[in-house]
């Protein structure tokens, strides 16, 4: 590919592989939660209500985590063909951490998934409901290490640099709880938690506008609009003190998140503008004043450095970073107005039948996966010229491969997941469109008692009569 | 910071971990692969939903020691990773992309309708054919040594595609192939089953014409390897390798036309580990042949310590669980869908 040189096309290749990838566990991993939390009702309450809504996304659940497995199988081998530079250079700090997710994570996942799909009926359901936990805890197993070696890359401490220019690990307790790690931890499953709570929020919102599964979409919609209210405020605090975690140890990051070239005290919050990399200047910019200081140094005359206190080399492409935190924070904030506004139809009572509120819903379905991606342009692109922060640039960590194969395995991955993933979308719609299955043996077979037209006093009856 | 490097062999031990992991990763997802090879040829549609289902709760699982070896080779020895990936760029790409598309299938084609099923069940069988291939092919370039200079791979991106490590490949599928029907021979009955066991035979046929090949070319290939087998006293103590193969040729080909169920999966497991204890032995003591030694390779003993601790707690407690699963989803397969 005339033009683009091997590292951009290697970059954009990961890029591509890597932000496919999270997608699948930003869902899975917040969907296994809910699966354990449906079941847990179920076995608690024995109301059917909840084993259907589990079956439902447990098949949702099963044909999302299996792009997840198969998207992230790549990655493990990207490393070393995409940049086999960091591979050598990191690998003695950083092989042990992903060799744990594998143990620790991965054969946990992989094992009792089979058992929570495959094994209804050989398994009892206590040993079924314990699956469903294990399954969802080795998601969390796999989070934590996965992020702690993301992190480790952002705030990397631990180590020292040998004779031979490899890193060595001294701390292994420093580098796996490196400074970043608990904060990007924590505000990574808070947003996989939410991402799935507003999938599941809008399917909900669907069928409760059709007027289908009414049972089931009031469990759906209930349970996440919980999320909306609770969490989604919380991940607002998280973000925050994650951001002063990175203005702590990545300060570059922090001035391209706020657009900001001088450093100044008072600095305003650009709420909207167009950084211009080679004016050194955000244009167009529309500005609230001091704020910028307040958020970020709690003083209203605080001091933010601004861009320009690193050469232009250290800089990391603002545009980018810029412009997914402000579509990170805004979708965060319209989870907020989500759960406010649920709040309000809770207390009117109307929260299962209001129309727009409905579309509201709808119309966020997709949102979680918005912010996520956004979340992660800005900590990655923002980590940038360096791949390991302030040690290894990206550019010395390439693999020494030439551009044409890494174009068309580029052009290979970009077919390939655009036709597999988009066909997983589309089952993942038809088991939409299907809905819940009854487990209700119906009159008649096996000698159930009641006739279909008799109801039980007090049972809740469909919604719209 | 603690190391255990005075007081066991660290890299050593972490050379034979990788190798136990890499073997099983042949292993295990060799019999799902291989029913995902001979899927086409299947009786009927009934049959394929059976061969799914005897494979649907482990393919996940097995294909995981595929992501420990190559965790495991970047933890351990991160040099032989960063050398070995670049070389082998196209190949473990296509394996990658192979593999995909037999996951994906295996969730897909139980969604989908009656018409498109069929796009999924060739996703099936080309994803894993493709998988197998590539895996043998790469087998087949590594055995071959791979140029290196300092630290870093520095042959062209086609160094590993020529004649031999083709025919590697060809070979590693009819040996999955052998792996998959002797696994359908022990969890299928009936019309299946009796396919199953024809197919074998077919294949154990190709995969003892394969290890011939490979046993004669490789020590014609290379002096050392020649050396080390065909020398006296080596060639006494080495001898029960290829006796041992040709044993378990023998008892597979006969256990496979007589009733026997369970006996030739496990006859054909033993069949690749001998060809894999052959393999191993001819390529002592490098990890990246014939470049770079397993101790130069190997990662700093604090790193190798610290993954050790973990692999002695959890590797038995994830045979132990796996092991459960595969006691779990045991006897025959049936072809109605699970869930």
């Amino acid at each position: 590919m005339p033009g683009i040189d091997a590292l951009t096309l290697a970059r954009i290749q990961f890029a591509f592989t890597v932000s496919f990838h999270i997608l699948f566990p930003a869902f899975t991993i917040g969907l296994a939660s809910w699966l354990a939390v449906l079941e847990w009702r179920w076995l608690k309450t024995g109301d059917r209500v909840y084993a259907e809504v589990y079956r439902m996304w447990v098949k949702i659940f099963a044909v999302t985590f299996g792009m997840g497995v198969v998207s992230g199988v790549v990655l493990s081998f990207q490393f070393g063909t995409n940049w086999s530079g960091f591979a050598d250079q990191g690998g003695n700090v950083l092989g042990p951490l992903l060799g744990y997710e594998v143990l620790t994570a991965f054969f946990l996942e992989a094992s009792f998934l089979g058992v929570m799909l495959f094994g209804w009926n050989r398994v009892s359901p206590k040993m079924h409901f314990a699956s469903t936990v294990i399954v969802a805890a080795g998601t969390l197993i796999s989070a934590f290490w996965i992020l702690s070696a993301n992190s480790w890359m952002q705030t990397p401490q631990g180590f020292r640099v040998g004779a031979d220019g490899l890193l060595y690990p001294t701390d292994w307790l420093a580098v796996i709880f490196n400074p970043s790690f608990p904060y990007r931890f924590v505000h990574m499953i808070t947003s996989a938690y939410l991402t799935t709570a507003f999938v599941v929020a809008g399917i909900g919102a669907y069928y409760l506008w059709r007027r289908r599964h009414v049972q089931h979409a009031r469990v759906m919609f209930g349970m996440a609009m919980i999320m909306a209210v609770f969490v989604a405020p919380v991940q607002l605090v998280l973000g925050d003190l994650h951001g002063l975690n990175t203005l702590e140890h990545q300060p570059a990051k922090v001035a391209a998140m706020e657009g900001l070239w001088n450093t100044q005290k008072g600095a305003p919050l650009v709420l909207f503008g167009w950084p211009d990399q080679q004016e050194e200047a955000t244009r167009y910019s529309l500005e609230i004043p001091k704020l910028s200081s307040l958020i970020l140094t709690h003083e209203l005359d605080g001091e933010v450095k601004g861009l320009k206190e690193w050469p232009k080399e250290e800089r990391p492409p603002v545009a980018w970073v810029f412009w997914s935190f402000r579509i990170m924070v805004g979708i965060g904030m319209l989870m907020i107005a989500t759960g406010l506004l649920a709040l309000v139809l809770h207390l009117r009572k109307r929260l299962f039948d209001t129309t727009w509120f409905q579309y509201w819903c709808m119309a966020l379905t997709p949102a979680g996966f918005v912010a996520v991606l956004a979340g992660w342009f800005v900590t990655e692109i923002g980590r940038q010229p360096y791949v390991v922060y302030g040690l290894l640039k990206t550019a010395d960590a390439a693999s020494p491969v030439s551009a044409s194969p890494i174009a068309i395995s580029l052009l290979a991955f970009v077919v390939v997941y655009g036709f597999v993933f988009g066909a997983g979308s589309y089952y993942i719609l038809k088991l939409i469109a299907k809905g819940p299955g009854s487990l209700e043996p119906t009159y008649g077979d096996h000698g159930i008692a009641s006739p279909p037209i008799v109801t039980k006093i007090g049972e809740r009856g469909p919604q719209h009569v | 910071m603690f190391s255990f490097e005075h007081i066991v062999d660290l890299p050593l031990i972490w050379y034979a971990l990788i190798i136990v992991a890499v073997l099983l990763y042949i292993l295990l997802d060799g019999f799902d692969l291989g029913v995902g090879i001979l899927f086409p040829f299947a009786p009927s549609d009934a049959s394929r939903d059976r061969m799914m289902n005897s494979i649907a709760p482990f393919w996940d699982g097995n294909e995981t020691w595929l992501v420990l070896g190559g965790g495991g080779l970047f933890a351990a020895f991160p040099l032989a990773y960063a050398i070995l990936m670049p070389a082998l760029y196209i190949p473990v790409i296509l394996m990658l992309l192979g593999l995909i598309f037999r996951g994906v299938a295996f969730e897909f084609r139980f969604k989908a309708s009656d018409r498109t099923r069929t796009v999924w069940d060739y996703a099936f069988h080309y994803g894993s054919l493709t998988a197998a291939f590539m895996q043998g092919v790469i087998i087949g370039a590594v055995v071959q040594g791979v140029l290196v200079e300092g630290r870093r791979f520095v042959g062209g991106a086609f160094d590993w595609l020529n004649a031999y490590s083709v025919m590697t490949g060809v070979a590693l599928v009819f040996g999955y192939a052998l792996l998959g029907s002797t696994w359908l021979v022990m969890k299928t009955d009936d019309v299946t089953q009796a396919w199953a066991r024809k197919c074998a035979a077919y294949a154990l046929g190709y995969v003892g014409l394969f290890l011939a090949i490979v046993s004669i070319s490789m020590p014609a290939m290379n002096p050392d390897i020649r050396e080390l087998w065909w020398s006296i006293p080596n060639i006494f103590y080495l001898l029960p390798i290829p006796t041992a193969s040709l044993l378990l040729i023998l008892l597979t080909w006969n256990d496979l036309h007589r009733a026997r169920e369970v006996r030739p999966f496990i006859c054909s497991i033993g069949l690749f580990f001998t060809a894999y204890l052959g393999l191993g032995i001819s390529m002592w003591p490098y990890a990246v042949p014939f470049e770079v030694t397993f101790r130069q390779a190997a990662a700093a003993p604090a790193s190798q310590s610290l993954l050790l601790v973990g692999t002695v707690i959890l590797l038995p407690l994830v045979l132990g669980y796996t092991a459960y699963c595969y006691y779990l989803f045991r006897g025959k397969a049936s072809h109605e869908s699970a869930y």
